[in-house]
């Protein structure tokens, strides 16, 4: 098995089926004749229909099947279904603050949250923080990739130097940033004033935002980096040598040739990318405001654990959580409808 | 064609340089002592404290009830990314071989069960979660610390698609061969998957070593701290001192990433493989 991927990155003849964004597909050159797992999120919808037909032969045992899935079912239903229930419901009652029971509210606490100009002002910054990390890590990781893919001399150097930061947690990423823009010791603070801005993180609510969005990009580029290249290698070189004789043009061969075939990898990585933006700056801002949320830009997601950790609002917070969750079902279903379109590209 | 080559390695180079200058400067930065850093700001030359620096974060007793030290930590940090990772392979392993290989009644909607938890991320469910560990007791224990991140379907899918390609003479032939569900999934399907689970696995580890946003819910008990959800603590202890201690909030730092960052430089081939095949 290990023999039969000799390099980690996908090699050009290895796309069987034409279809220029299944990592899948090609990052196991020697097993492209099988049928191989559509692999990704469009794979997890595809053969649904198909489900029960996946094999033609299968085992047939009255209890088995439910004792191998019994251990991940237990954990789902405690730790995913009661959870996932439980805030539905409590966003729908009004917390005693002393323990002494609940009482149901409706929509209450919904309208609290949908009226309140602070629930819109942090909802805006989401947005804008959103719109600006997504944007400017998938740019430089394209960038890095396209040129990664360009070189030869250097290459495997390239890629490990470029990819090693995905390792390193939010949090962690967010203390050092911290660090780089500190006050006292802070070389960008200081390269900043050269500039005659000065940069105070922590106070200026701007600057914190500036800095916050840096450290999330820092932290995402690796990765759109690892699905960018994967994704250009994939791309047959014939595609690549036809294009170099109809146009001579590099820049215009990229936009009009290759940037069309890299579009699956690309709305792929908007998705992830927009999920990481929500969810998983959460250690970074942690970090940055340290619990002083007062002036600081914060996301939705801090917004929930703040009012329901240390504001003890169990509906109101719930309620945010509910919201999220509708946040979420729109993407995947924006996803979902994506991906049924993307079909007809193959 | 020449000169297209060039610029193409200047641009890399400076993109080199943006992922890798602040970490080889946090690391020189925490060789030297802190009252240095203060004068003189970060610093890409070697301290010469590197021992002592690190001797005592790892070995220091500190924290709030003065028992924590950095070891401790990092033996958590590492118990909650071997217990995910581990967690994660065998679980879903086994729920995605009753899936593909079994014909059972119930079969498509367990499949849906499982694999509505791809929609609904942790951290929109915190609050609730928290108040169900609460009420199960088990807020400061490895068991709350680690089962709860193991329900979502990201390995188990994974594992469906694998077994979905292999091909089906396999299990013709150990049929007729006598082979029963056990000694199938043991004796060809676990061989069969090791690379698959090597994948799986660095890559669970690293998202297991670096949660933060659960531990920081789960473990009030500095006992339980992991070195990532411990950095905000350190940062807090900062405010109010003189000097603060840069040269060891740089050194925990580096302790935090070393193991994840050194899993995936050194098994890079099968890192990127399971990254690009399995998403997250």
């Amino acid at each position: 098995m290990s023999e039969a991927s000799p390099s980690p990155w996908p090699s050009p003849r290895a796309r069987g089926e034409g279809n220029a964004a299944d990592n899948g597909a090609s990052l196991l050159p020697a097993m492209a004749g099988r049928r191989w797992p559509a692999g990704r999120m469009r794979g997890r919808f595809k053969d649904q229909g198909r489900q029960a037909a996946a094999k033609r032969v299968q085992f047939a045992s009255p209890f088995l099947p439910y004792l191998f899935l019994a251990p991940q079912l237990a954990i789902i239903f405690v730790f995913f279904y009661w959870p996932s229930v439980q805030a539905i419901q409590s966003s729908f009652y009004l917390e005693d603050p002393f323990g002494f029971g609940s009482t149901f509210v409706g929509l209450t606490n919904y309208a609290d949250v949908l009226k309140s100009t602070e629930y819109f002002g942090i909802a805006r910054f989401t947005a804008i923080f959103t719109a600006l990390v997504t944007f400017f890590a998938l740019a430089i990781g394209l960038l890095l990739a396209v040129k990664a893919d360009g070189v030869i001399r250097g290459n495997a150097a390239y890629k490990t130097l470029l990819i090693w930061v995905y390792a390193i947690a939010p949090p962690v990423a967010g203390l050092i940033g911290m660090m780089f823009f500190n006050q006292h010791i802070g070389p960008l603070v200081e390269f900043a004033r050269w500039f005659g801005w000065d940069i105070k993180v922590g106070l200026d609510y701007f600057d914190t935002a500036f800095a916050m969005i840096v450290v999330a990009v820092w932290k995402q580029i690796p990765y759109n980096f690892i699905f960018f290249l994967s994704g250009l290698q994939g791309i047959p070189v014939s595609v690549r040598e036809a294009a170099a004789i109809d146009c001579r043009s590099e820049l215009r061969r990229f936009w009009t040739i290759i940037l069309p075939l890299l579009a699956p990898t690309a709305f792929f990585l908007l998705i992830i990318n927009v999920t990481y933006a929500l969810f998983d700056t959460f250690g970074i801002i942690d970090v940055m405001v340290k619990d002083k949320a007062a002036n600081n830009p914060i996301t939705l997601v801090y917004k929930v654990y703040m009012d329901g950790f240390r504001g003890n609002d169990l509906g109101g917070s719930s309620a945010q959580s509910v919201i999220l969750m509708l946040i979420v079902l729109v993407l995947t279903v924006f996803q979902f409808r994506f991906i049924e379109r993307r079909v007809h590209y193959n | 064609m020449h000169r297209t080559r060039f610029f193409d390695h200047v641009i890399l180079l400076i993109g080199v340089f943006i992922m890798v200058a602040p970490v080889v400067v946090a690391f020189m930065t925490s060789t030297h002592e802190a009252a240095d850093i203060h004068r003189n700001g970060l610093s890409l030359t070697w301290g010469g404290h590197f021992a002592e620096t690190y001797e005592t974060v790892l070995t220091r007793e500190g924290g709030f009830t003065g028992k924590v030290t950095g070891f401790n930590m990092m033996l958590n940090s590492m118990i909650l990314g071997l217990g995910f990772a581990v967690g994660k392979i065998v679980l879903s392993m086994l729920a995605a071989y009753a899936i593909v290989y079994f014909r059972f009644p119930l079969a498509s909607l367990f499949f849906w069960v499982i694999f509505t938890t791809l929609l609904l991320p942790l951290e929109v469910r915190i609050l609730p979660s928290y108040e169900v560990m609460n009420a199960l007791k088990l807020t400061n224990t490895y068991t709350g610390l680690i089962v709860p991140l193991l329900a979502s379907a990201t390995g188990t899918f994974y594992f469906r698609q694998f077994f979905k390609s292999v091909p089906d003479e396999l299990l013709e032939a150990a049929r007729i061969d006598g082979a029963g569900p056990f000694k199938f999934f043991i004796d060809v399907l676990v061989p069969l998957s090791r690379t698959m689970m090597a994948a799986i696995f660095i890559i669970m580890f690293v998202y297991g070593w670096n949660q933060y946003l659960w531990p920081t819910l789960m473990t009030t008990d500095e006992g339980f701290f992991t070195l990532v959800r411990g950095i905000k603590q350190i940062l807090l202890v900062w405010v109010g001192s003189n000097i603060p201690d840069y040269n060891e909030a740089f050194a925990l730092a580096i302790l935090a990433m070393l193991p994840p960052v050194m899993i995936v430089v050194i098994f890079q081939r099968w890192f990127i493989k399971g990254l690009t095949e399995s998403d997250k």
